[in-house]
This record gives structure tokens, sequence and C-alpha cells, in this order.
């Protein structure tokens, strides 16, 4: 019973000359993947054996681990040379830093944005990978709520100058920071909402075409509403700056949440993900959750069992909206300074290239997709140039050797050998009735 | 009349694919509809489980129009399809499959007497619980797709093409399974191809061609009478 029909090797000392090269090629392909598999169900088993007490220290030790990086490969309490005691090299781990060479990115600018993107990639995996929607325009949504704290929190917007204005407030006035997050939670679901109404009608390619158009529309409009093509809302093109973050507008007299040191933004964005992750956990083993699941894997089949897909689309879209928007609100704040071509095609195709490569519905791998994807390009900046290069074949690999990704969901998993079946299979018939009229 | 049909007429597009049908089904009853390929049977099913829009005509269920009402809404007034072939969940595994079937409904001591019942209509299910439903043989699937529905605990249960790509045998098994579940107390709505199975079945029977029907009368009378047995059943 046990024996995997995959594992059988049919083709070995079988005499068919020309079949054989291709074939044993797959063999080979195929026993190292059943390896593979098999390991990683020896890892989950024992993972799963452990007493819960000593699973619970193990994710807290990663946590503090997690919190720890900024000054991976020394001693805490600040890296070289401000801290000598600390000087202390652990090698191997400061090779994986990328402050060592000359030009290299300050490493904890690099965590932030790892954690920056890692929430991103979470708040997508809610739309592709668990509602099973192709948005390709959640750049919208990250730049919505990137010009809520814009707009409504920095003395430099036109709309904080024009109520300044009518009310006879002083320069120095703007909405402050923390009452820019429910405005900004607001706006975005209301915005994941109003993309959502009319093209969640749509399916598959459809609803890609239409959500690509809907990041475009976003950036062009936040570049025409500058008092010239439009009102006055966005500055246009010049952006927006003197963004606020926790402490305030950017200034510096600010302790803690300053321009230059980028550790404390990396554990508020580190602190926001751990959220974050806790719940979407929540959400997808909720009845949302399950409601999704069905609709991803069969949408008709979802409704005959009384789920109302739309309803349930609308709320991954307003969640993931929701959610982009608050990693877009951290952005803003983090750089102080907005504008709208921060927000291209470009970074959208990486967002959705992240959860794509880390294996879609599964957060540990959309996580390790946006890793990957902005840590790689900051470790090795001398072959900066061939970046797209470079990201192009991973895609390119990726999508012929795991189509479910890096690490996917193992459901995920399932219903693309599902699909690939279900096409071979009607190919095969095909073929069959071929020869039979033949 | 639990369940009734009124000169529905469903389009694709601007070709119409049902051209009015009308039929009834009563509590308690089997009722097949046949008919060869193309000839609307799916769709006709689709309309009923609101996943087809009508273009003209009436559905009755219960006593309530139900024909511009949501699929999903039509499931919590008793109405549920195992859909044809393979729609099942394929990344959930067995159990999870039969728990989606009972998504409409709270009762948790119910559901627990559901699931019972549906393992023991079909053992096989309760011998794969744990096992992802896309790794199931087609067989095994189907009897997924019939528990799955039965677990909303339905009123009218439809099943589309139930004998689909199955061994002779195995179509034999689930055709004395749905008269079991009938005899539980399930009223039942079958499109069928294998209409040897189906009329023997049925107590009423209708036969559907190119989007009307053209006969109906009860699963004997059909079985016997030689225009079907001619056209469906091979025998001259």
């Amino acid at each position: 019973m046990t024996t995997h029909p995959e594992t059988s090797t049919p083709t070995v000392g079988t005499p068919r000359h020309a079949a054989t090269a291709e074939p044993a090629e797959g063999n080979v392909l195929r026993r190292l993947n059943q390896r593979r598999r098999d390991a990683q169900a020896a890892v989950r088993q024992r993972w799963q054996g452990l007493p819960k007490w000593q699973r619970v220290i193990a994710v807290l030790a990663f946590v503090v681990f997690l919190y720890y990086l900024p000054w991976l490969g020394y001693l805490p309490g600040g890296a070289p040379p401000r801290n000598p005691v600390a000087n202390i090299q652990i090698p191997p781990f400061h090779l994986l830093r990328t402050d060592l060479g000359a030009g290299g990115s300050p490493w904890a600018a690099v965590l932030f944005t790892c954690a920056l993107y890692v929430m991103v990639a979470i708040g997508l995996n809610v739309v592709i990978g668990l509602a099973g929607l192709l948005d390709l325009g959640y750049i919208g949504f990250f730049a919505v709520g990137a010009y809520s704290v814009a707009i409504f929190g920095s003395v430099d917007s036109p709309v904080v100058q024009a109520l300044q204005e009518r009310f006879g407030l002083s320069q120095n006035w703007a909405v402050g920071w923390a009452l820019c997050i429910p405005i900004a939670i607001v706006l975005t679901s209301v915005s994941g909402v109003i993309l959502g109404w009319p093209t969640l009608r749509l399916r598959g390619d459809y609803l890609a075409i239409v959500t690509l158009g809907f990041g475009e529309i976003i950036r062009i409009a936040a570049r025409n509403l500058n008092g010239q093509s439009g009102p006055n809302i966005t500055n246009g093109p010049r952006g927006i700056s003197a963004i606020p973050g926790p402490e305030g507008p950017p200034s510096p007299d600010n302790q803690i949440f300053g321009l230059v040191d980028a550790k404390p933004w990396y554990w508020l964005a580190l602190t926001l993900v751990i959220l974050m992750v806790l719940g979407v956990r929540r959400l997808e083993h909720s009845r949302v959750g399950r409601s999704w699941l069905a609709i991803r894997e069969d949408e008709d089949a979802a409704a005959v069992m009384g789920v109302h897909g739309f309803k349930f689309k609308l709320w991954a879209f307003a969640i993931g909206a929701v959610l982009g928007g608050t990693s877009g609100f951290l952005f803003a704040s983090r750089y102080a300074y907005i504008d709208p071509n921060q927000f291209d095609l470009q970074l959208s195709i990486l967002f959705v290239a992240m959860v794509v490569i880390g294996g879609s519905g599964n957060m540990v791998g959309v996580s390790v997709g946006a890793i990957l994807l902005v840590y790689l390009p900051e470790r090795f900046r001398d072959l900066d140039e061939w970046r797209m290069l470079y990201f192009g074949l991973a895609m390119v690999l990726i999508m012929i050797l795991r189509p479910q990704g890096l690490i996917p969901s193992r459901r995920r998993a399932r219903e693309l050998a599902d699909r690939a079946e279900e096409v071979s299979g009607g190919r095969h018939r095909r073929a069959e009735e071929a020869t039979i009229n033949a | 009349m639990l369940l009734e049909l009124q000169d529905v007429k469903v389009a694709y597009g601007r070709i119409e694919a049902l051209h009015g049908i009308s039929l009834h089904v009563n509590e308690g009853e089997i009722v097949a509809l046949i008919g060869a390929n193309g000839a609307g049977k799916t769709t006709t099913m689709r309309a009923i489980s609101g996943l087809r829009p009508l273009s003209g005509g009436k559905i009755i269920f219960n006593g309530e129009d139900i024909s511009r009402l949501r699929a999903d809404l039509r499931v919590v007034r008793g109405l549920c399809q195992a859909p044809e072939g393979r729609q099942i969940f394929p990344g959930m595994t067995v159990l999870e499959n039969l728990d989606m079937g009972a998504y409409t409904r709270r009762d948790k001591a119910g559901i627990a007497a559901d699931l019972a019942r549906v393992y023991d209509l079909f053992p096989r299910l309760k011998e794969r619980a744990k096992q992802a439903a896309g790794t199931l043989s087609g067989g095994e699937q189907q009897m997924l797709a019939i528990g799955r529905a039965l677990m909303a605990r339905p009123k009218v249960l439809l099943l589309d093409e139930p004998s689909m790509g199955l061994a002779p045998m195995l179509i034999r098994q689930i055709f004395e399974i749905i008269t079991e579940i009938s005899q539980q107390g399930t009223t039942i709505l079958v499109v069928e191809q294998n209409a040897q199975q189906a009329l023997s079945r049925a107590h009423r029977a209708y036969v559907l061609e190119t989007g009307r029907i053209v006969k109906e009368g009860t699963g004997n009378d059909l079985l016997h009478d030689p225009a079907v047995r001619e056209a469906y059943l091979g025998v001259a």
C-alpha cells in the first residue's frame, strides 16, 4: 500500500532507446522531489510530535531572534563603530549583512524594507492565496495608504493647508499621526470595496486586467490632482514631504523614529508583521477562511453549498486593501516623502512575484518570497545592473520547476496538481477519440 | 408539488438552450430527466440551482417563486445540488468537503448525525476521511459529491449525472444508494445519460431533446416505450 506509484522506475533496463533519456531524467527529478517531500513530512511530524510548551518556546525564540536581527553578526547593543564592546564579530553571520562592502545599504534599512514587503506579501496573500483572486493592482491600495497619512498628516499637503486657511489654524497644524491610522483604514477599505463591487463579477484573467488598470488609475490620479489638471490634493508629481511618523513630523529632535537610524522602524514593522500573521491565521481558520477556500477551489460548487461568493470576495478585497494600505502608511511615515512615481507598475508586479515565487496561500512562503526579492538584490549590489535579468530568469525557472512556489501551501499544491490532471486528462481523451475516429 | 418548473427558458448569449421546459417533482419522488449530450440536462440543473439566470419562465419551490433567488439562498431553502463530475473541492480533505456541505447549518448535533448517515451510506468515505479529495478515484469523488450535498439535509436533492465516467458495477451501486436515500425521505431529481438505470429507479421521468421536453411518464412506461428504447437504450 505504501509504495508510491511515482517512485517505481519502469524505464530502467527497458530497451526503448529513443524514449529512455527523457523519462530517466524525469525519474531523477521525481525521486529527488519524493525524497524532499519525505523529509518535509518527517520534519512536520517531528514538530507536531513535540509537546506544546516546547513549540511555544521555539516560536518565541525565533521571534526574539527576529528582533535581534539588526545586530546580526555582532553582540546586541549597536553596530560598530558606535559601541566598541559590542564590536565583536560572530562569524559567519556577519557575512549576511549588506553594509560591509563599500556602497552597501545600511543593514537595518534593508531589514525594514524586508519587513515592509513581508507586510505587503501577507496582505496580497489574503487576496491571491486565500481567496484566489489575481489582483495585479495591489500597489493601488499601498498608494492609498501612503497618501492617507501624507494628505492628512503633513503640513506640506494642500488639503491640510486648505483646512488651516479655512478654519484659521496655525501653520503647524495637521492631523495627528495616530488619528491618520483610522482615516487610512477607512479610505483603503472603501477603495477596496469600490474596486471590488463592479469588478468581482469577473473571473480569472479578466479580473487581473481590471485590477491592473486600477493600480495605474491611482498613480495617474495622484499625478494629476495637482491643482492644474484637477483640484490640488496630492501636489502632483512634486510629491508631499514632511510626512509624520509616530513621533510627529520629521525633525532632528526625534529621539526614536528618525530618518537615519532604521532600527526602531524595523522593530515597528516587525511588530506589525507579527500582528498581521496572527490576525490572518485566525481569519484563515474561521468561517470566512473556509468560504474563501471553497470559492478558490470551485466557485460554482461553493455557490451550491450555500456560500455567498460575492460577499466573501469583497471581504477579501477589503481586508487585503487595509493590510496593503497599512504597509503603504508605514512606508510613507518612514521616508517622510512620497510622490506618484514610487507607485509604478513595476512595484506592483514585484508584489505579485513575491507571492507567486514564495508560494501563494502559505504565509511562510510569501514572506520568504518577499525577503528573497528584497534581500538578494541588496546583498549582491555588485550585480545590480543585471537585476531585472536575474529576476526574469528566476521567474521563468520557478514557473518551470516549481509552479506552486518555493514553499507552497499543501492545499494549493494539490489544487494545481488536480487542475493539471484535468487538462492532461482532457488531452488524453481527445487523443483517444482522434485515434478512434482515424 | 415540491418543485415546479414553468416554461423555463435559458439562453447563452443569443442562443437559447432551453426553449421552455415545464416539469414538476412531488415530495418523496425520484424524478429522472434523461437525454443525450447537449440536450440541455446540465443547463436545466444549473437553472434550478441558480448558477444560470433564466431568460423566461418560473421556478417554484415549496410554494415560493425562486426564479430570481441567489444560488446560495436556494441552498438555505432546501435545494441542494451534487454537481456533475469532478466538482468537489480537490484541496480539502474528504471530511472538510463534507463539512462544506453543512455550510448553511448551525445545529451541531444534526450535522454529526448526518455525517454518520453519510458514512453509513458510503463507508468508503469514512476510510478516506483525512485524504485530500483530489486524490480520490472518480467513483469515490462522485460518492463524495452526493454525500456533501446530503450534508445540507436538502428537501430536494439535485443529482447531475451521478453515473458519469463510472464503471457499470459502480453505476449500479450508486443508483442503489440513490434509492436508499429516497427511501430515507429525501426527494430526488436526477439528470442522467444512463437511461436504463435512471428509468428503472425513478418514479417518473422526462425525456429532454434539444432544449424541449418531448416525453414524460412513469419510469416503467418510458423504459418500455419503443421510441425511448431505440433512442436511449440502444434497443431497436
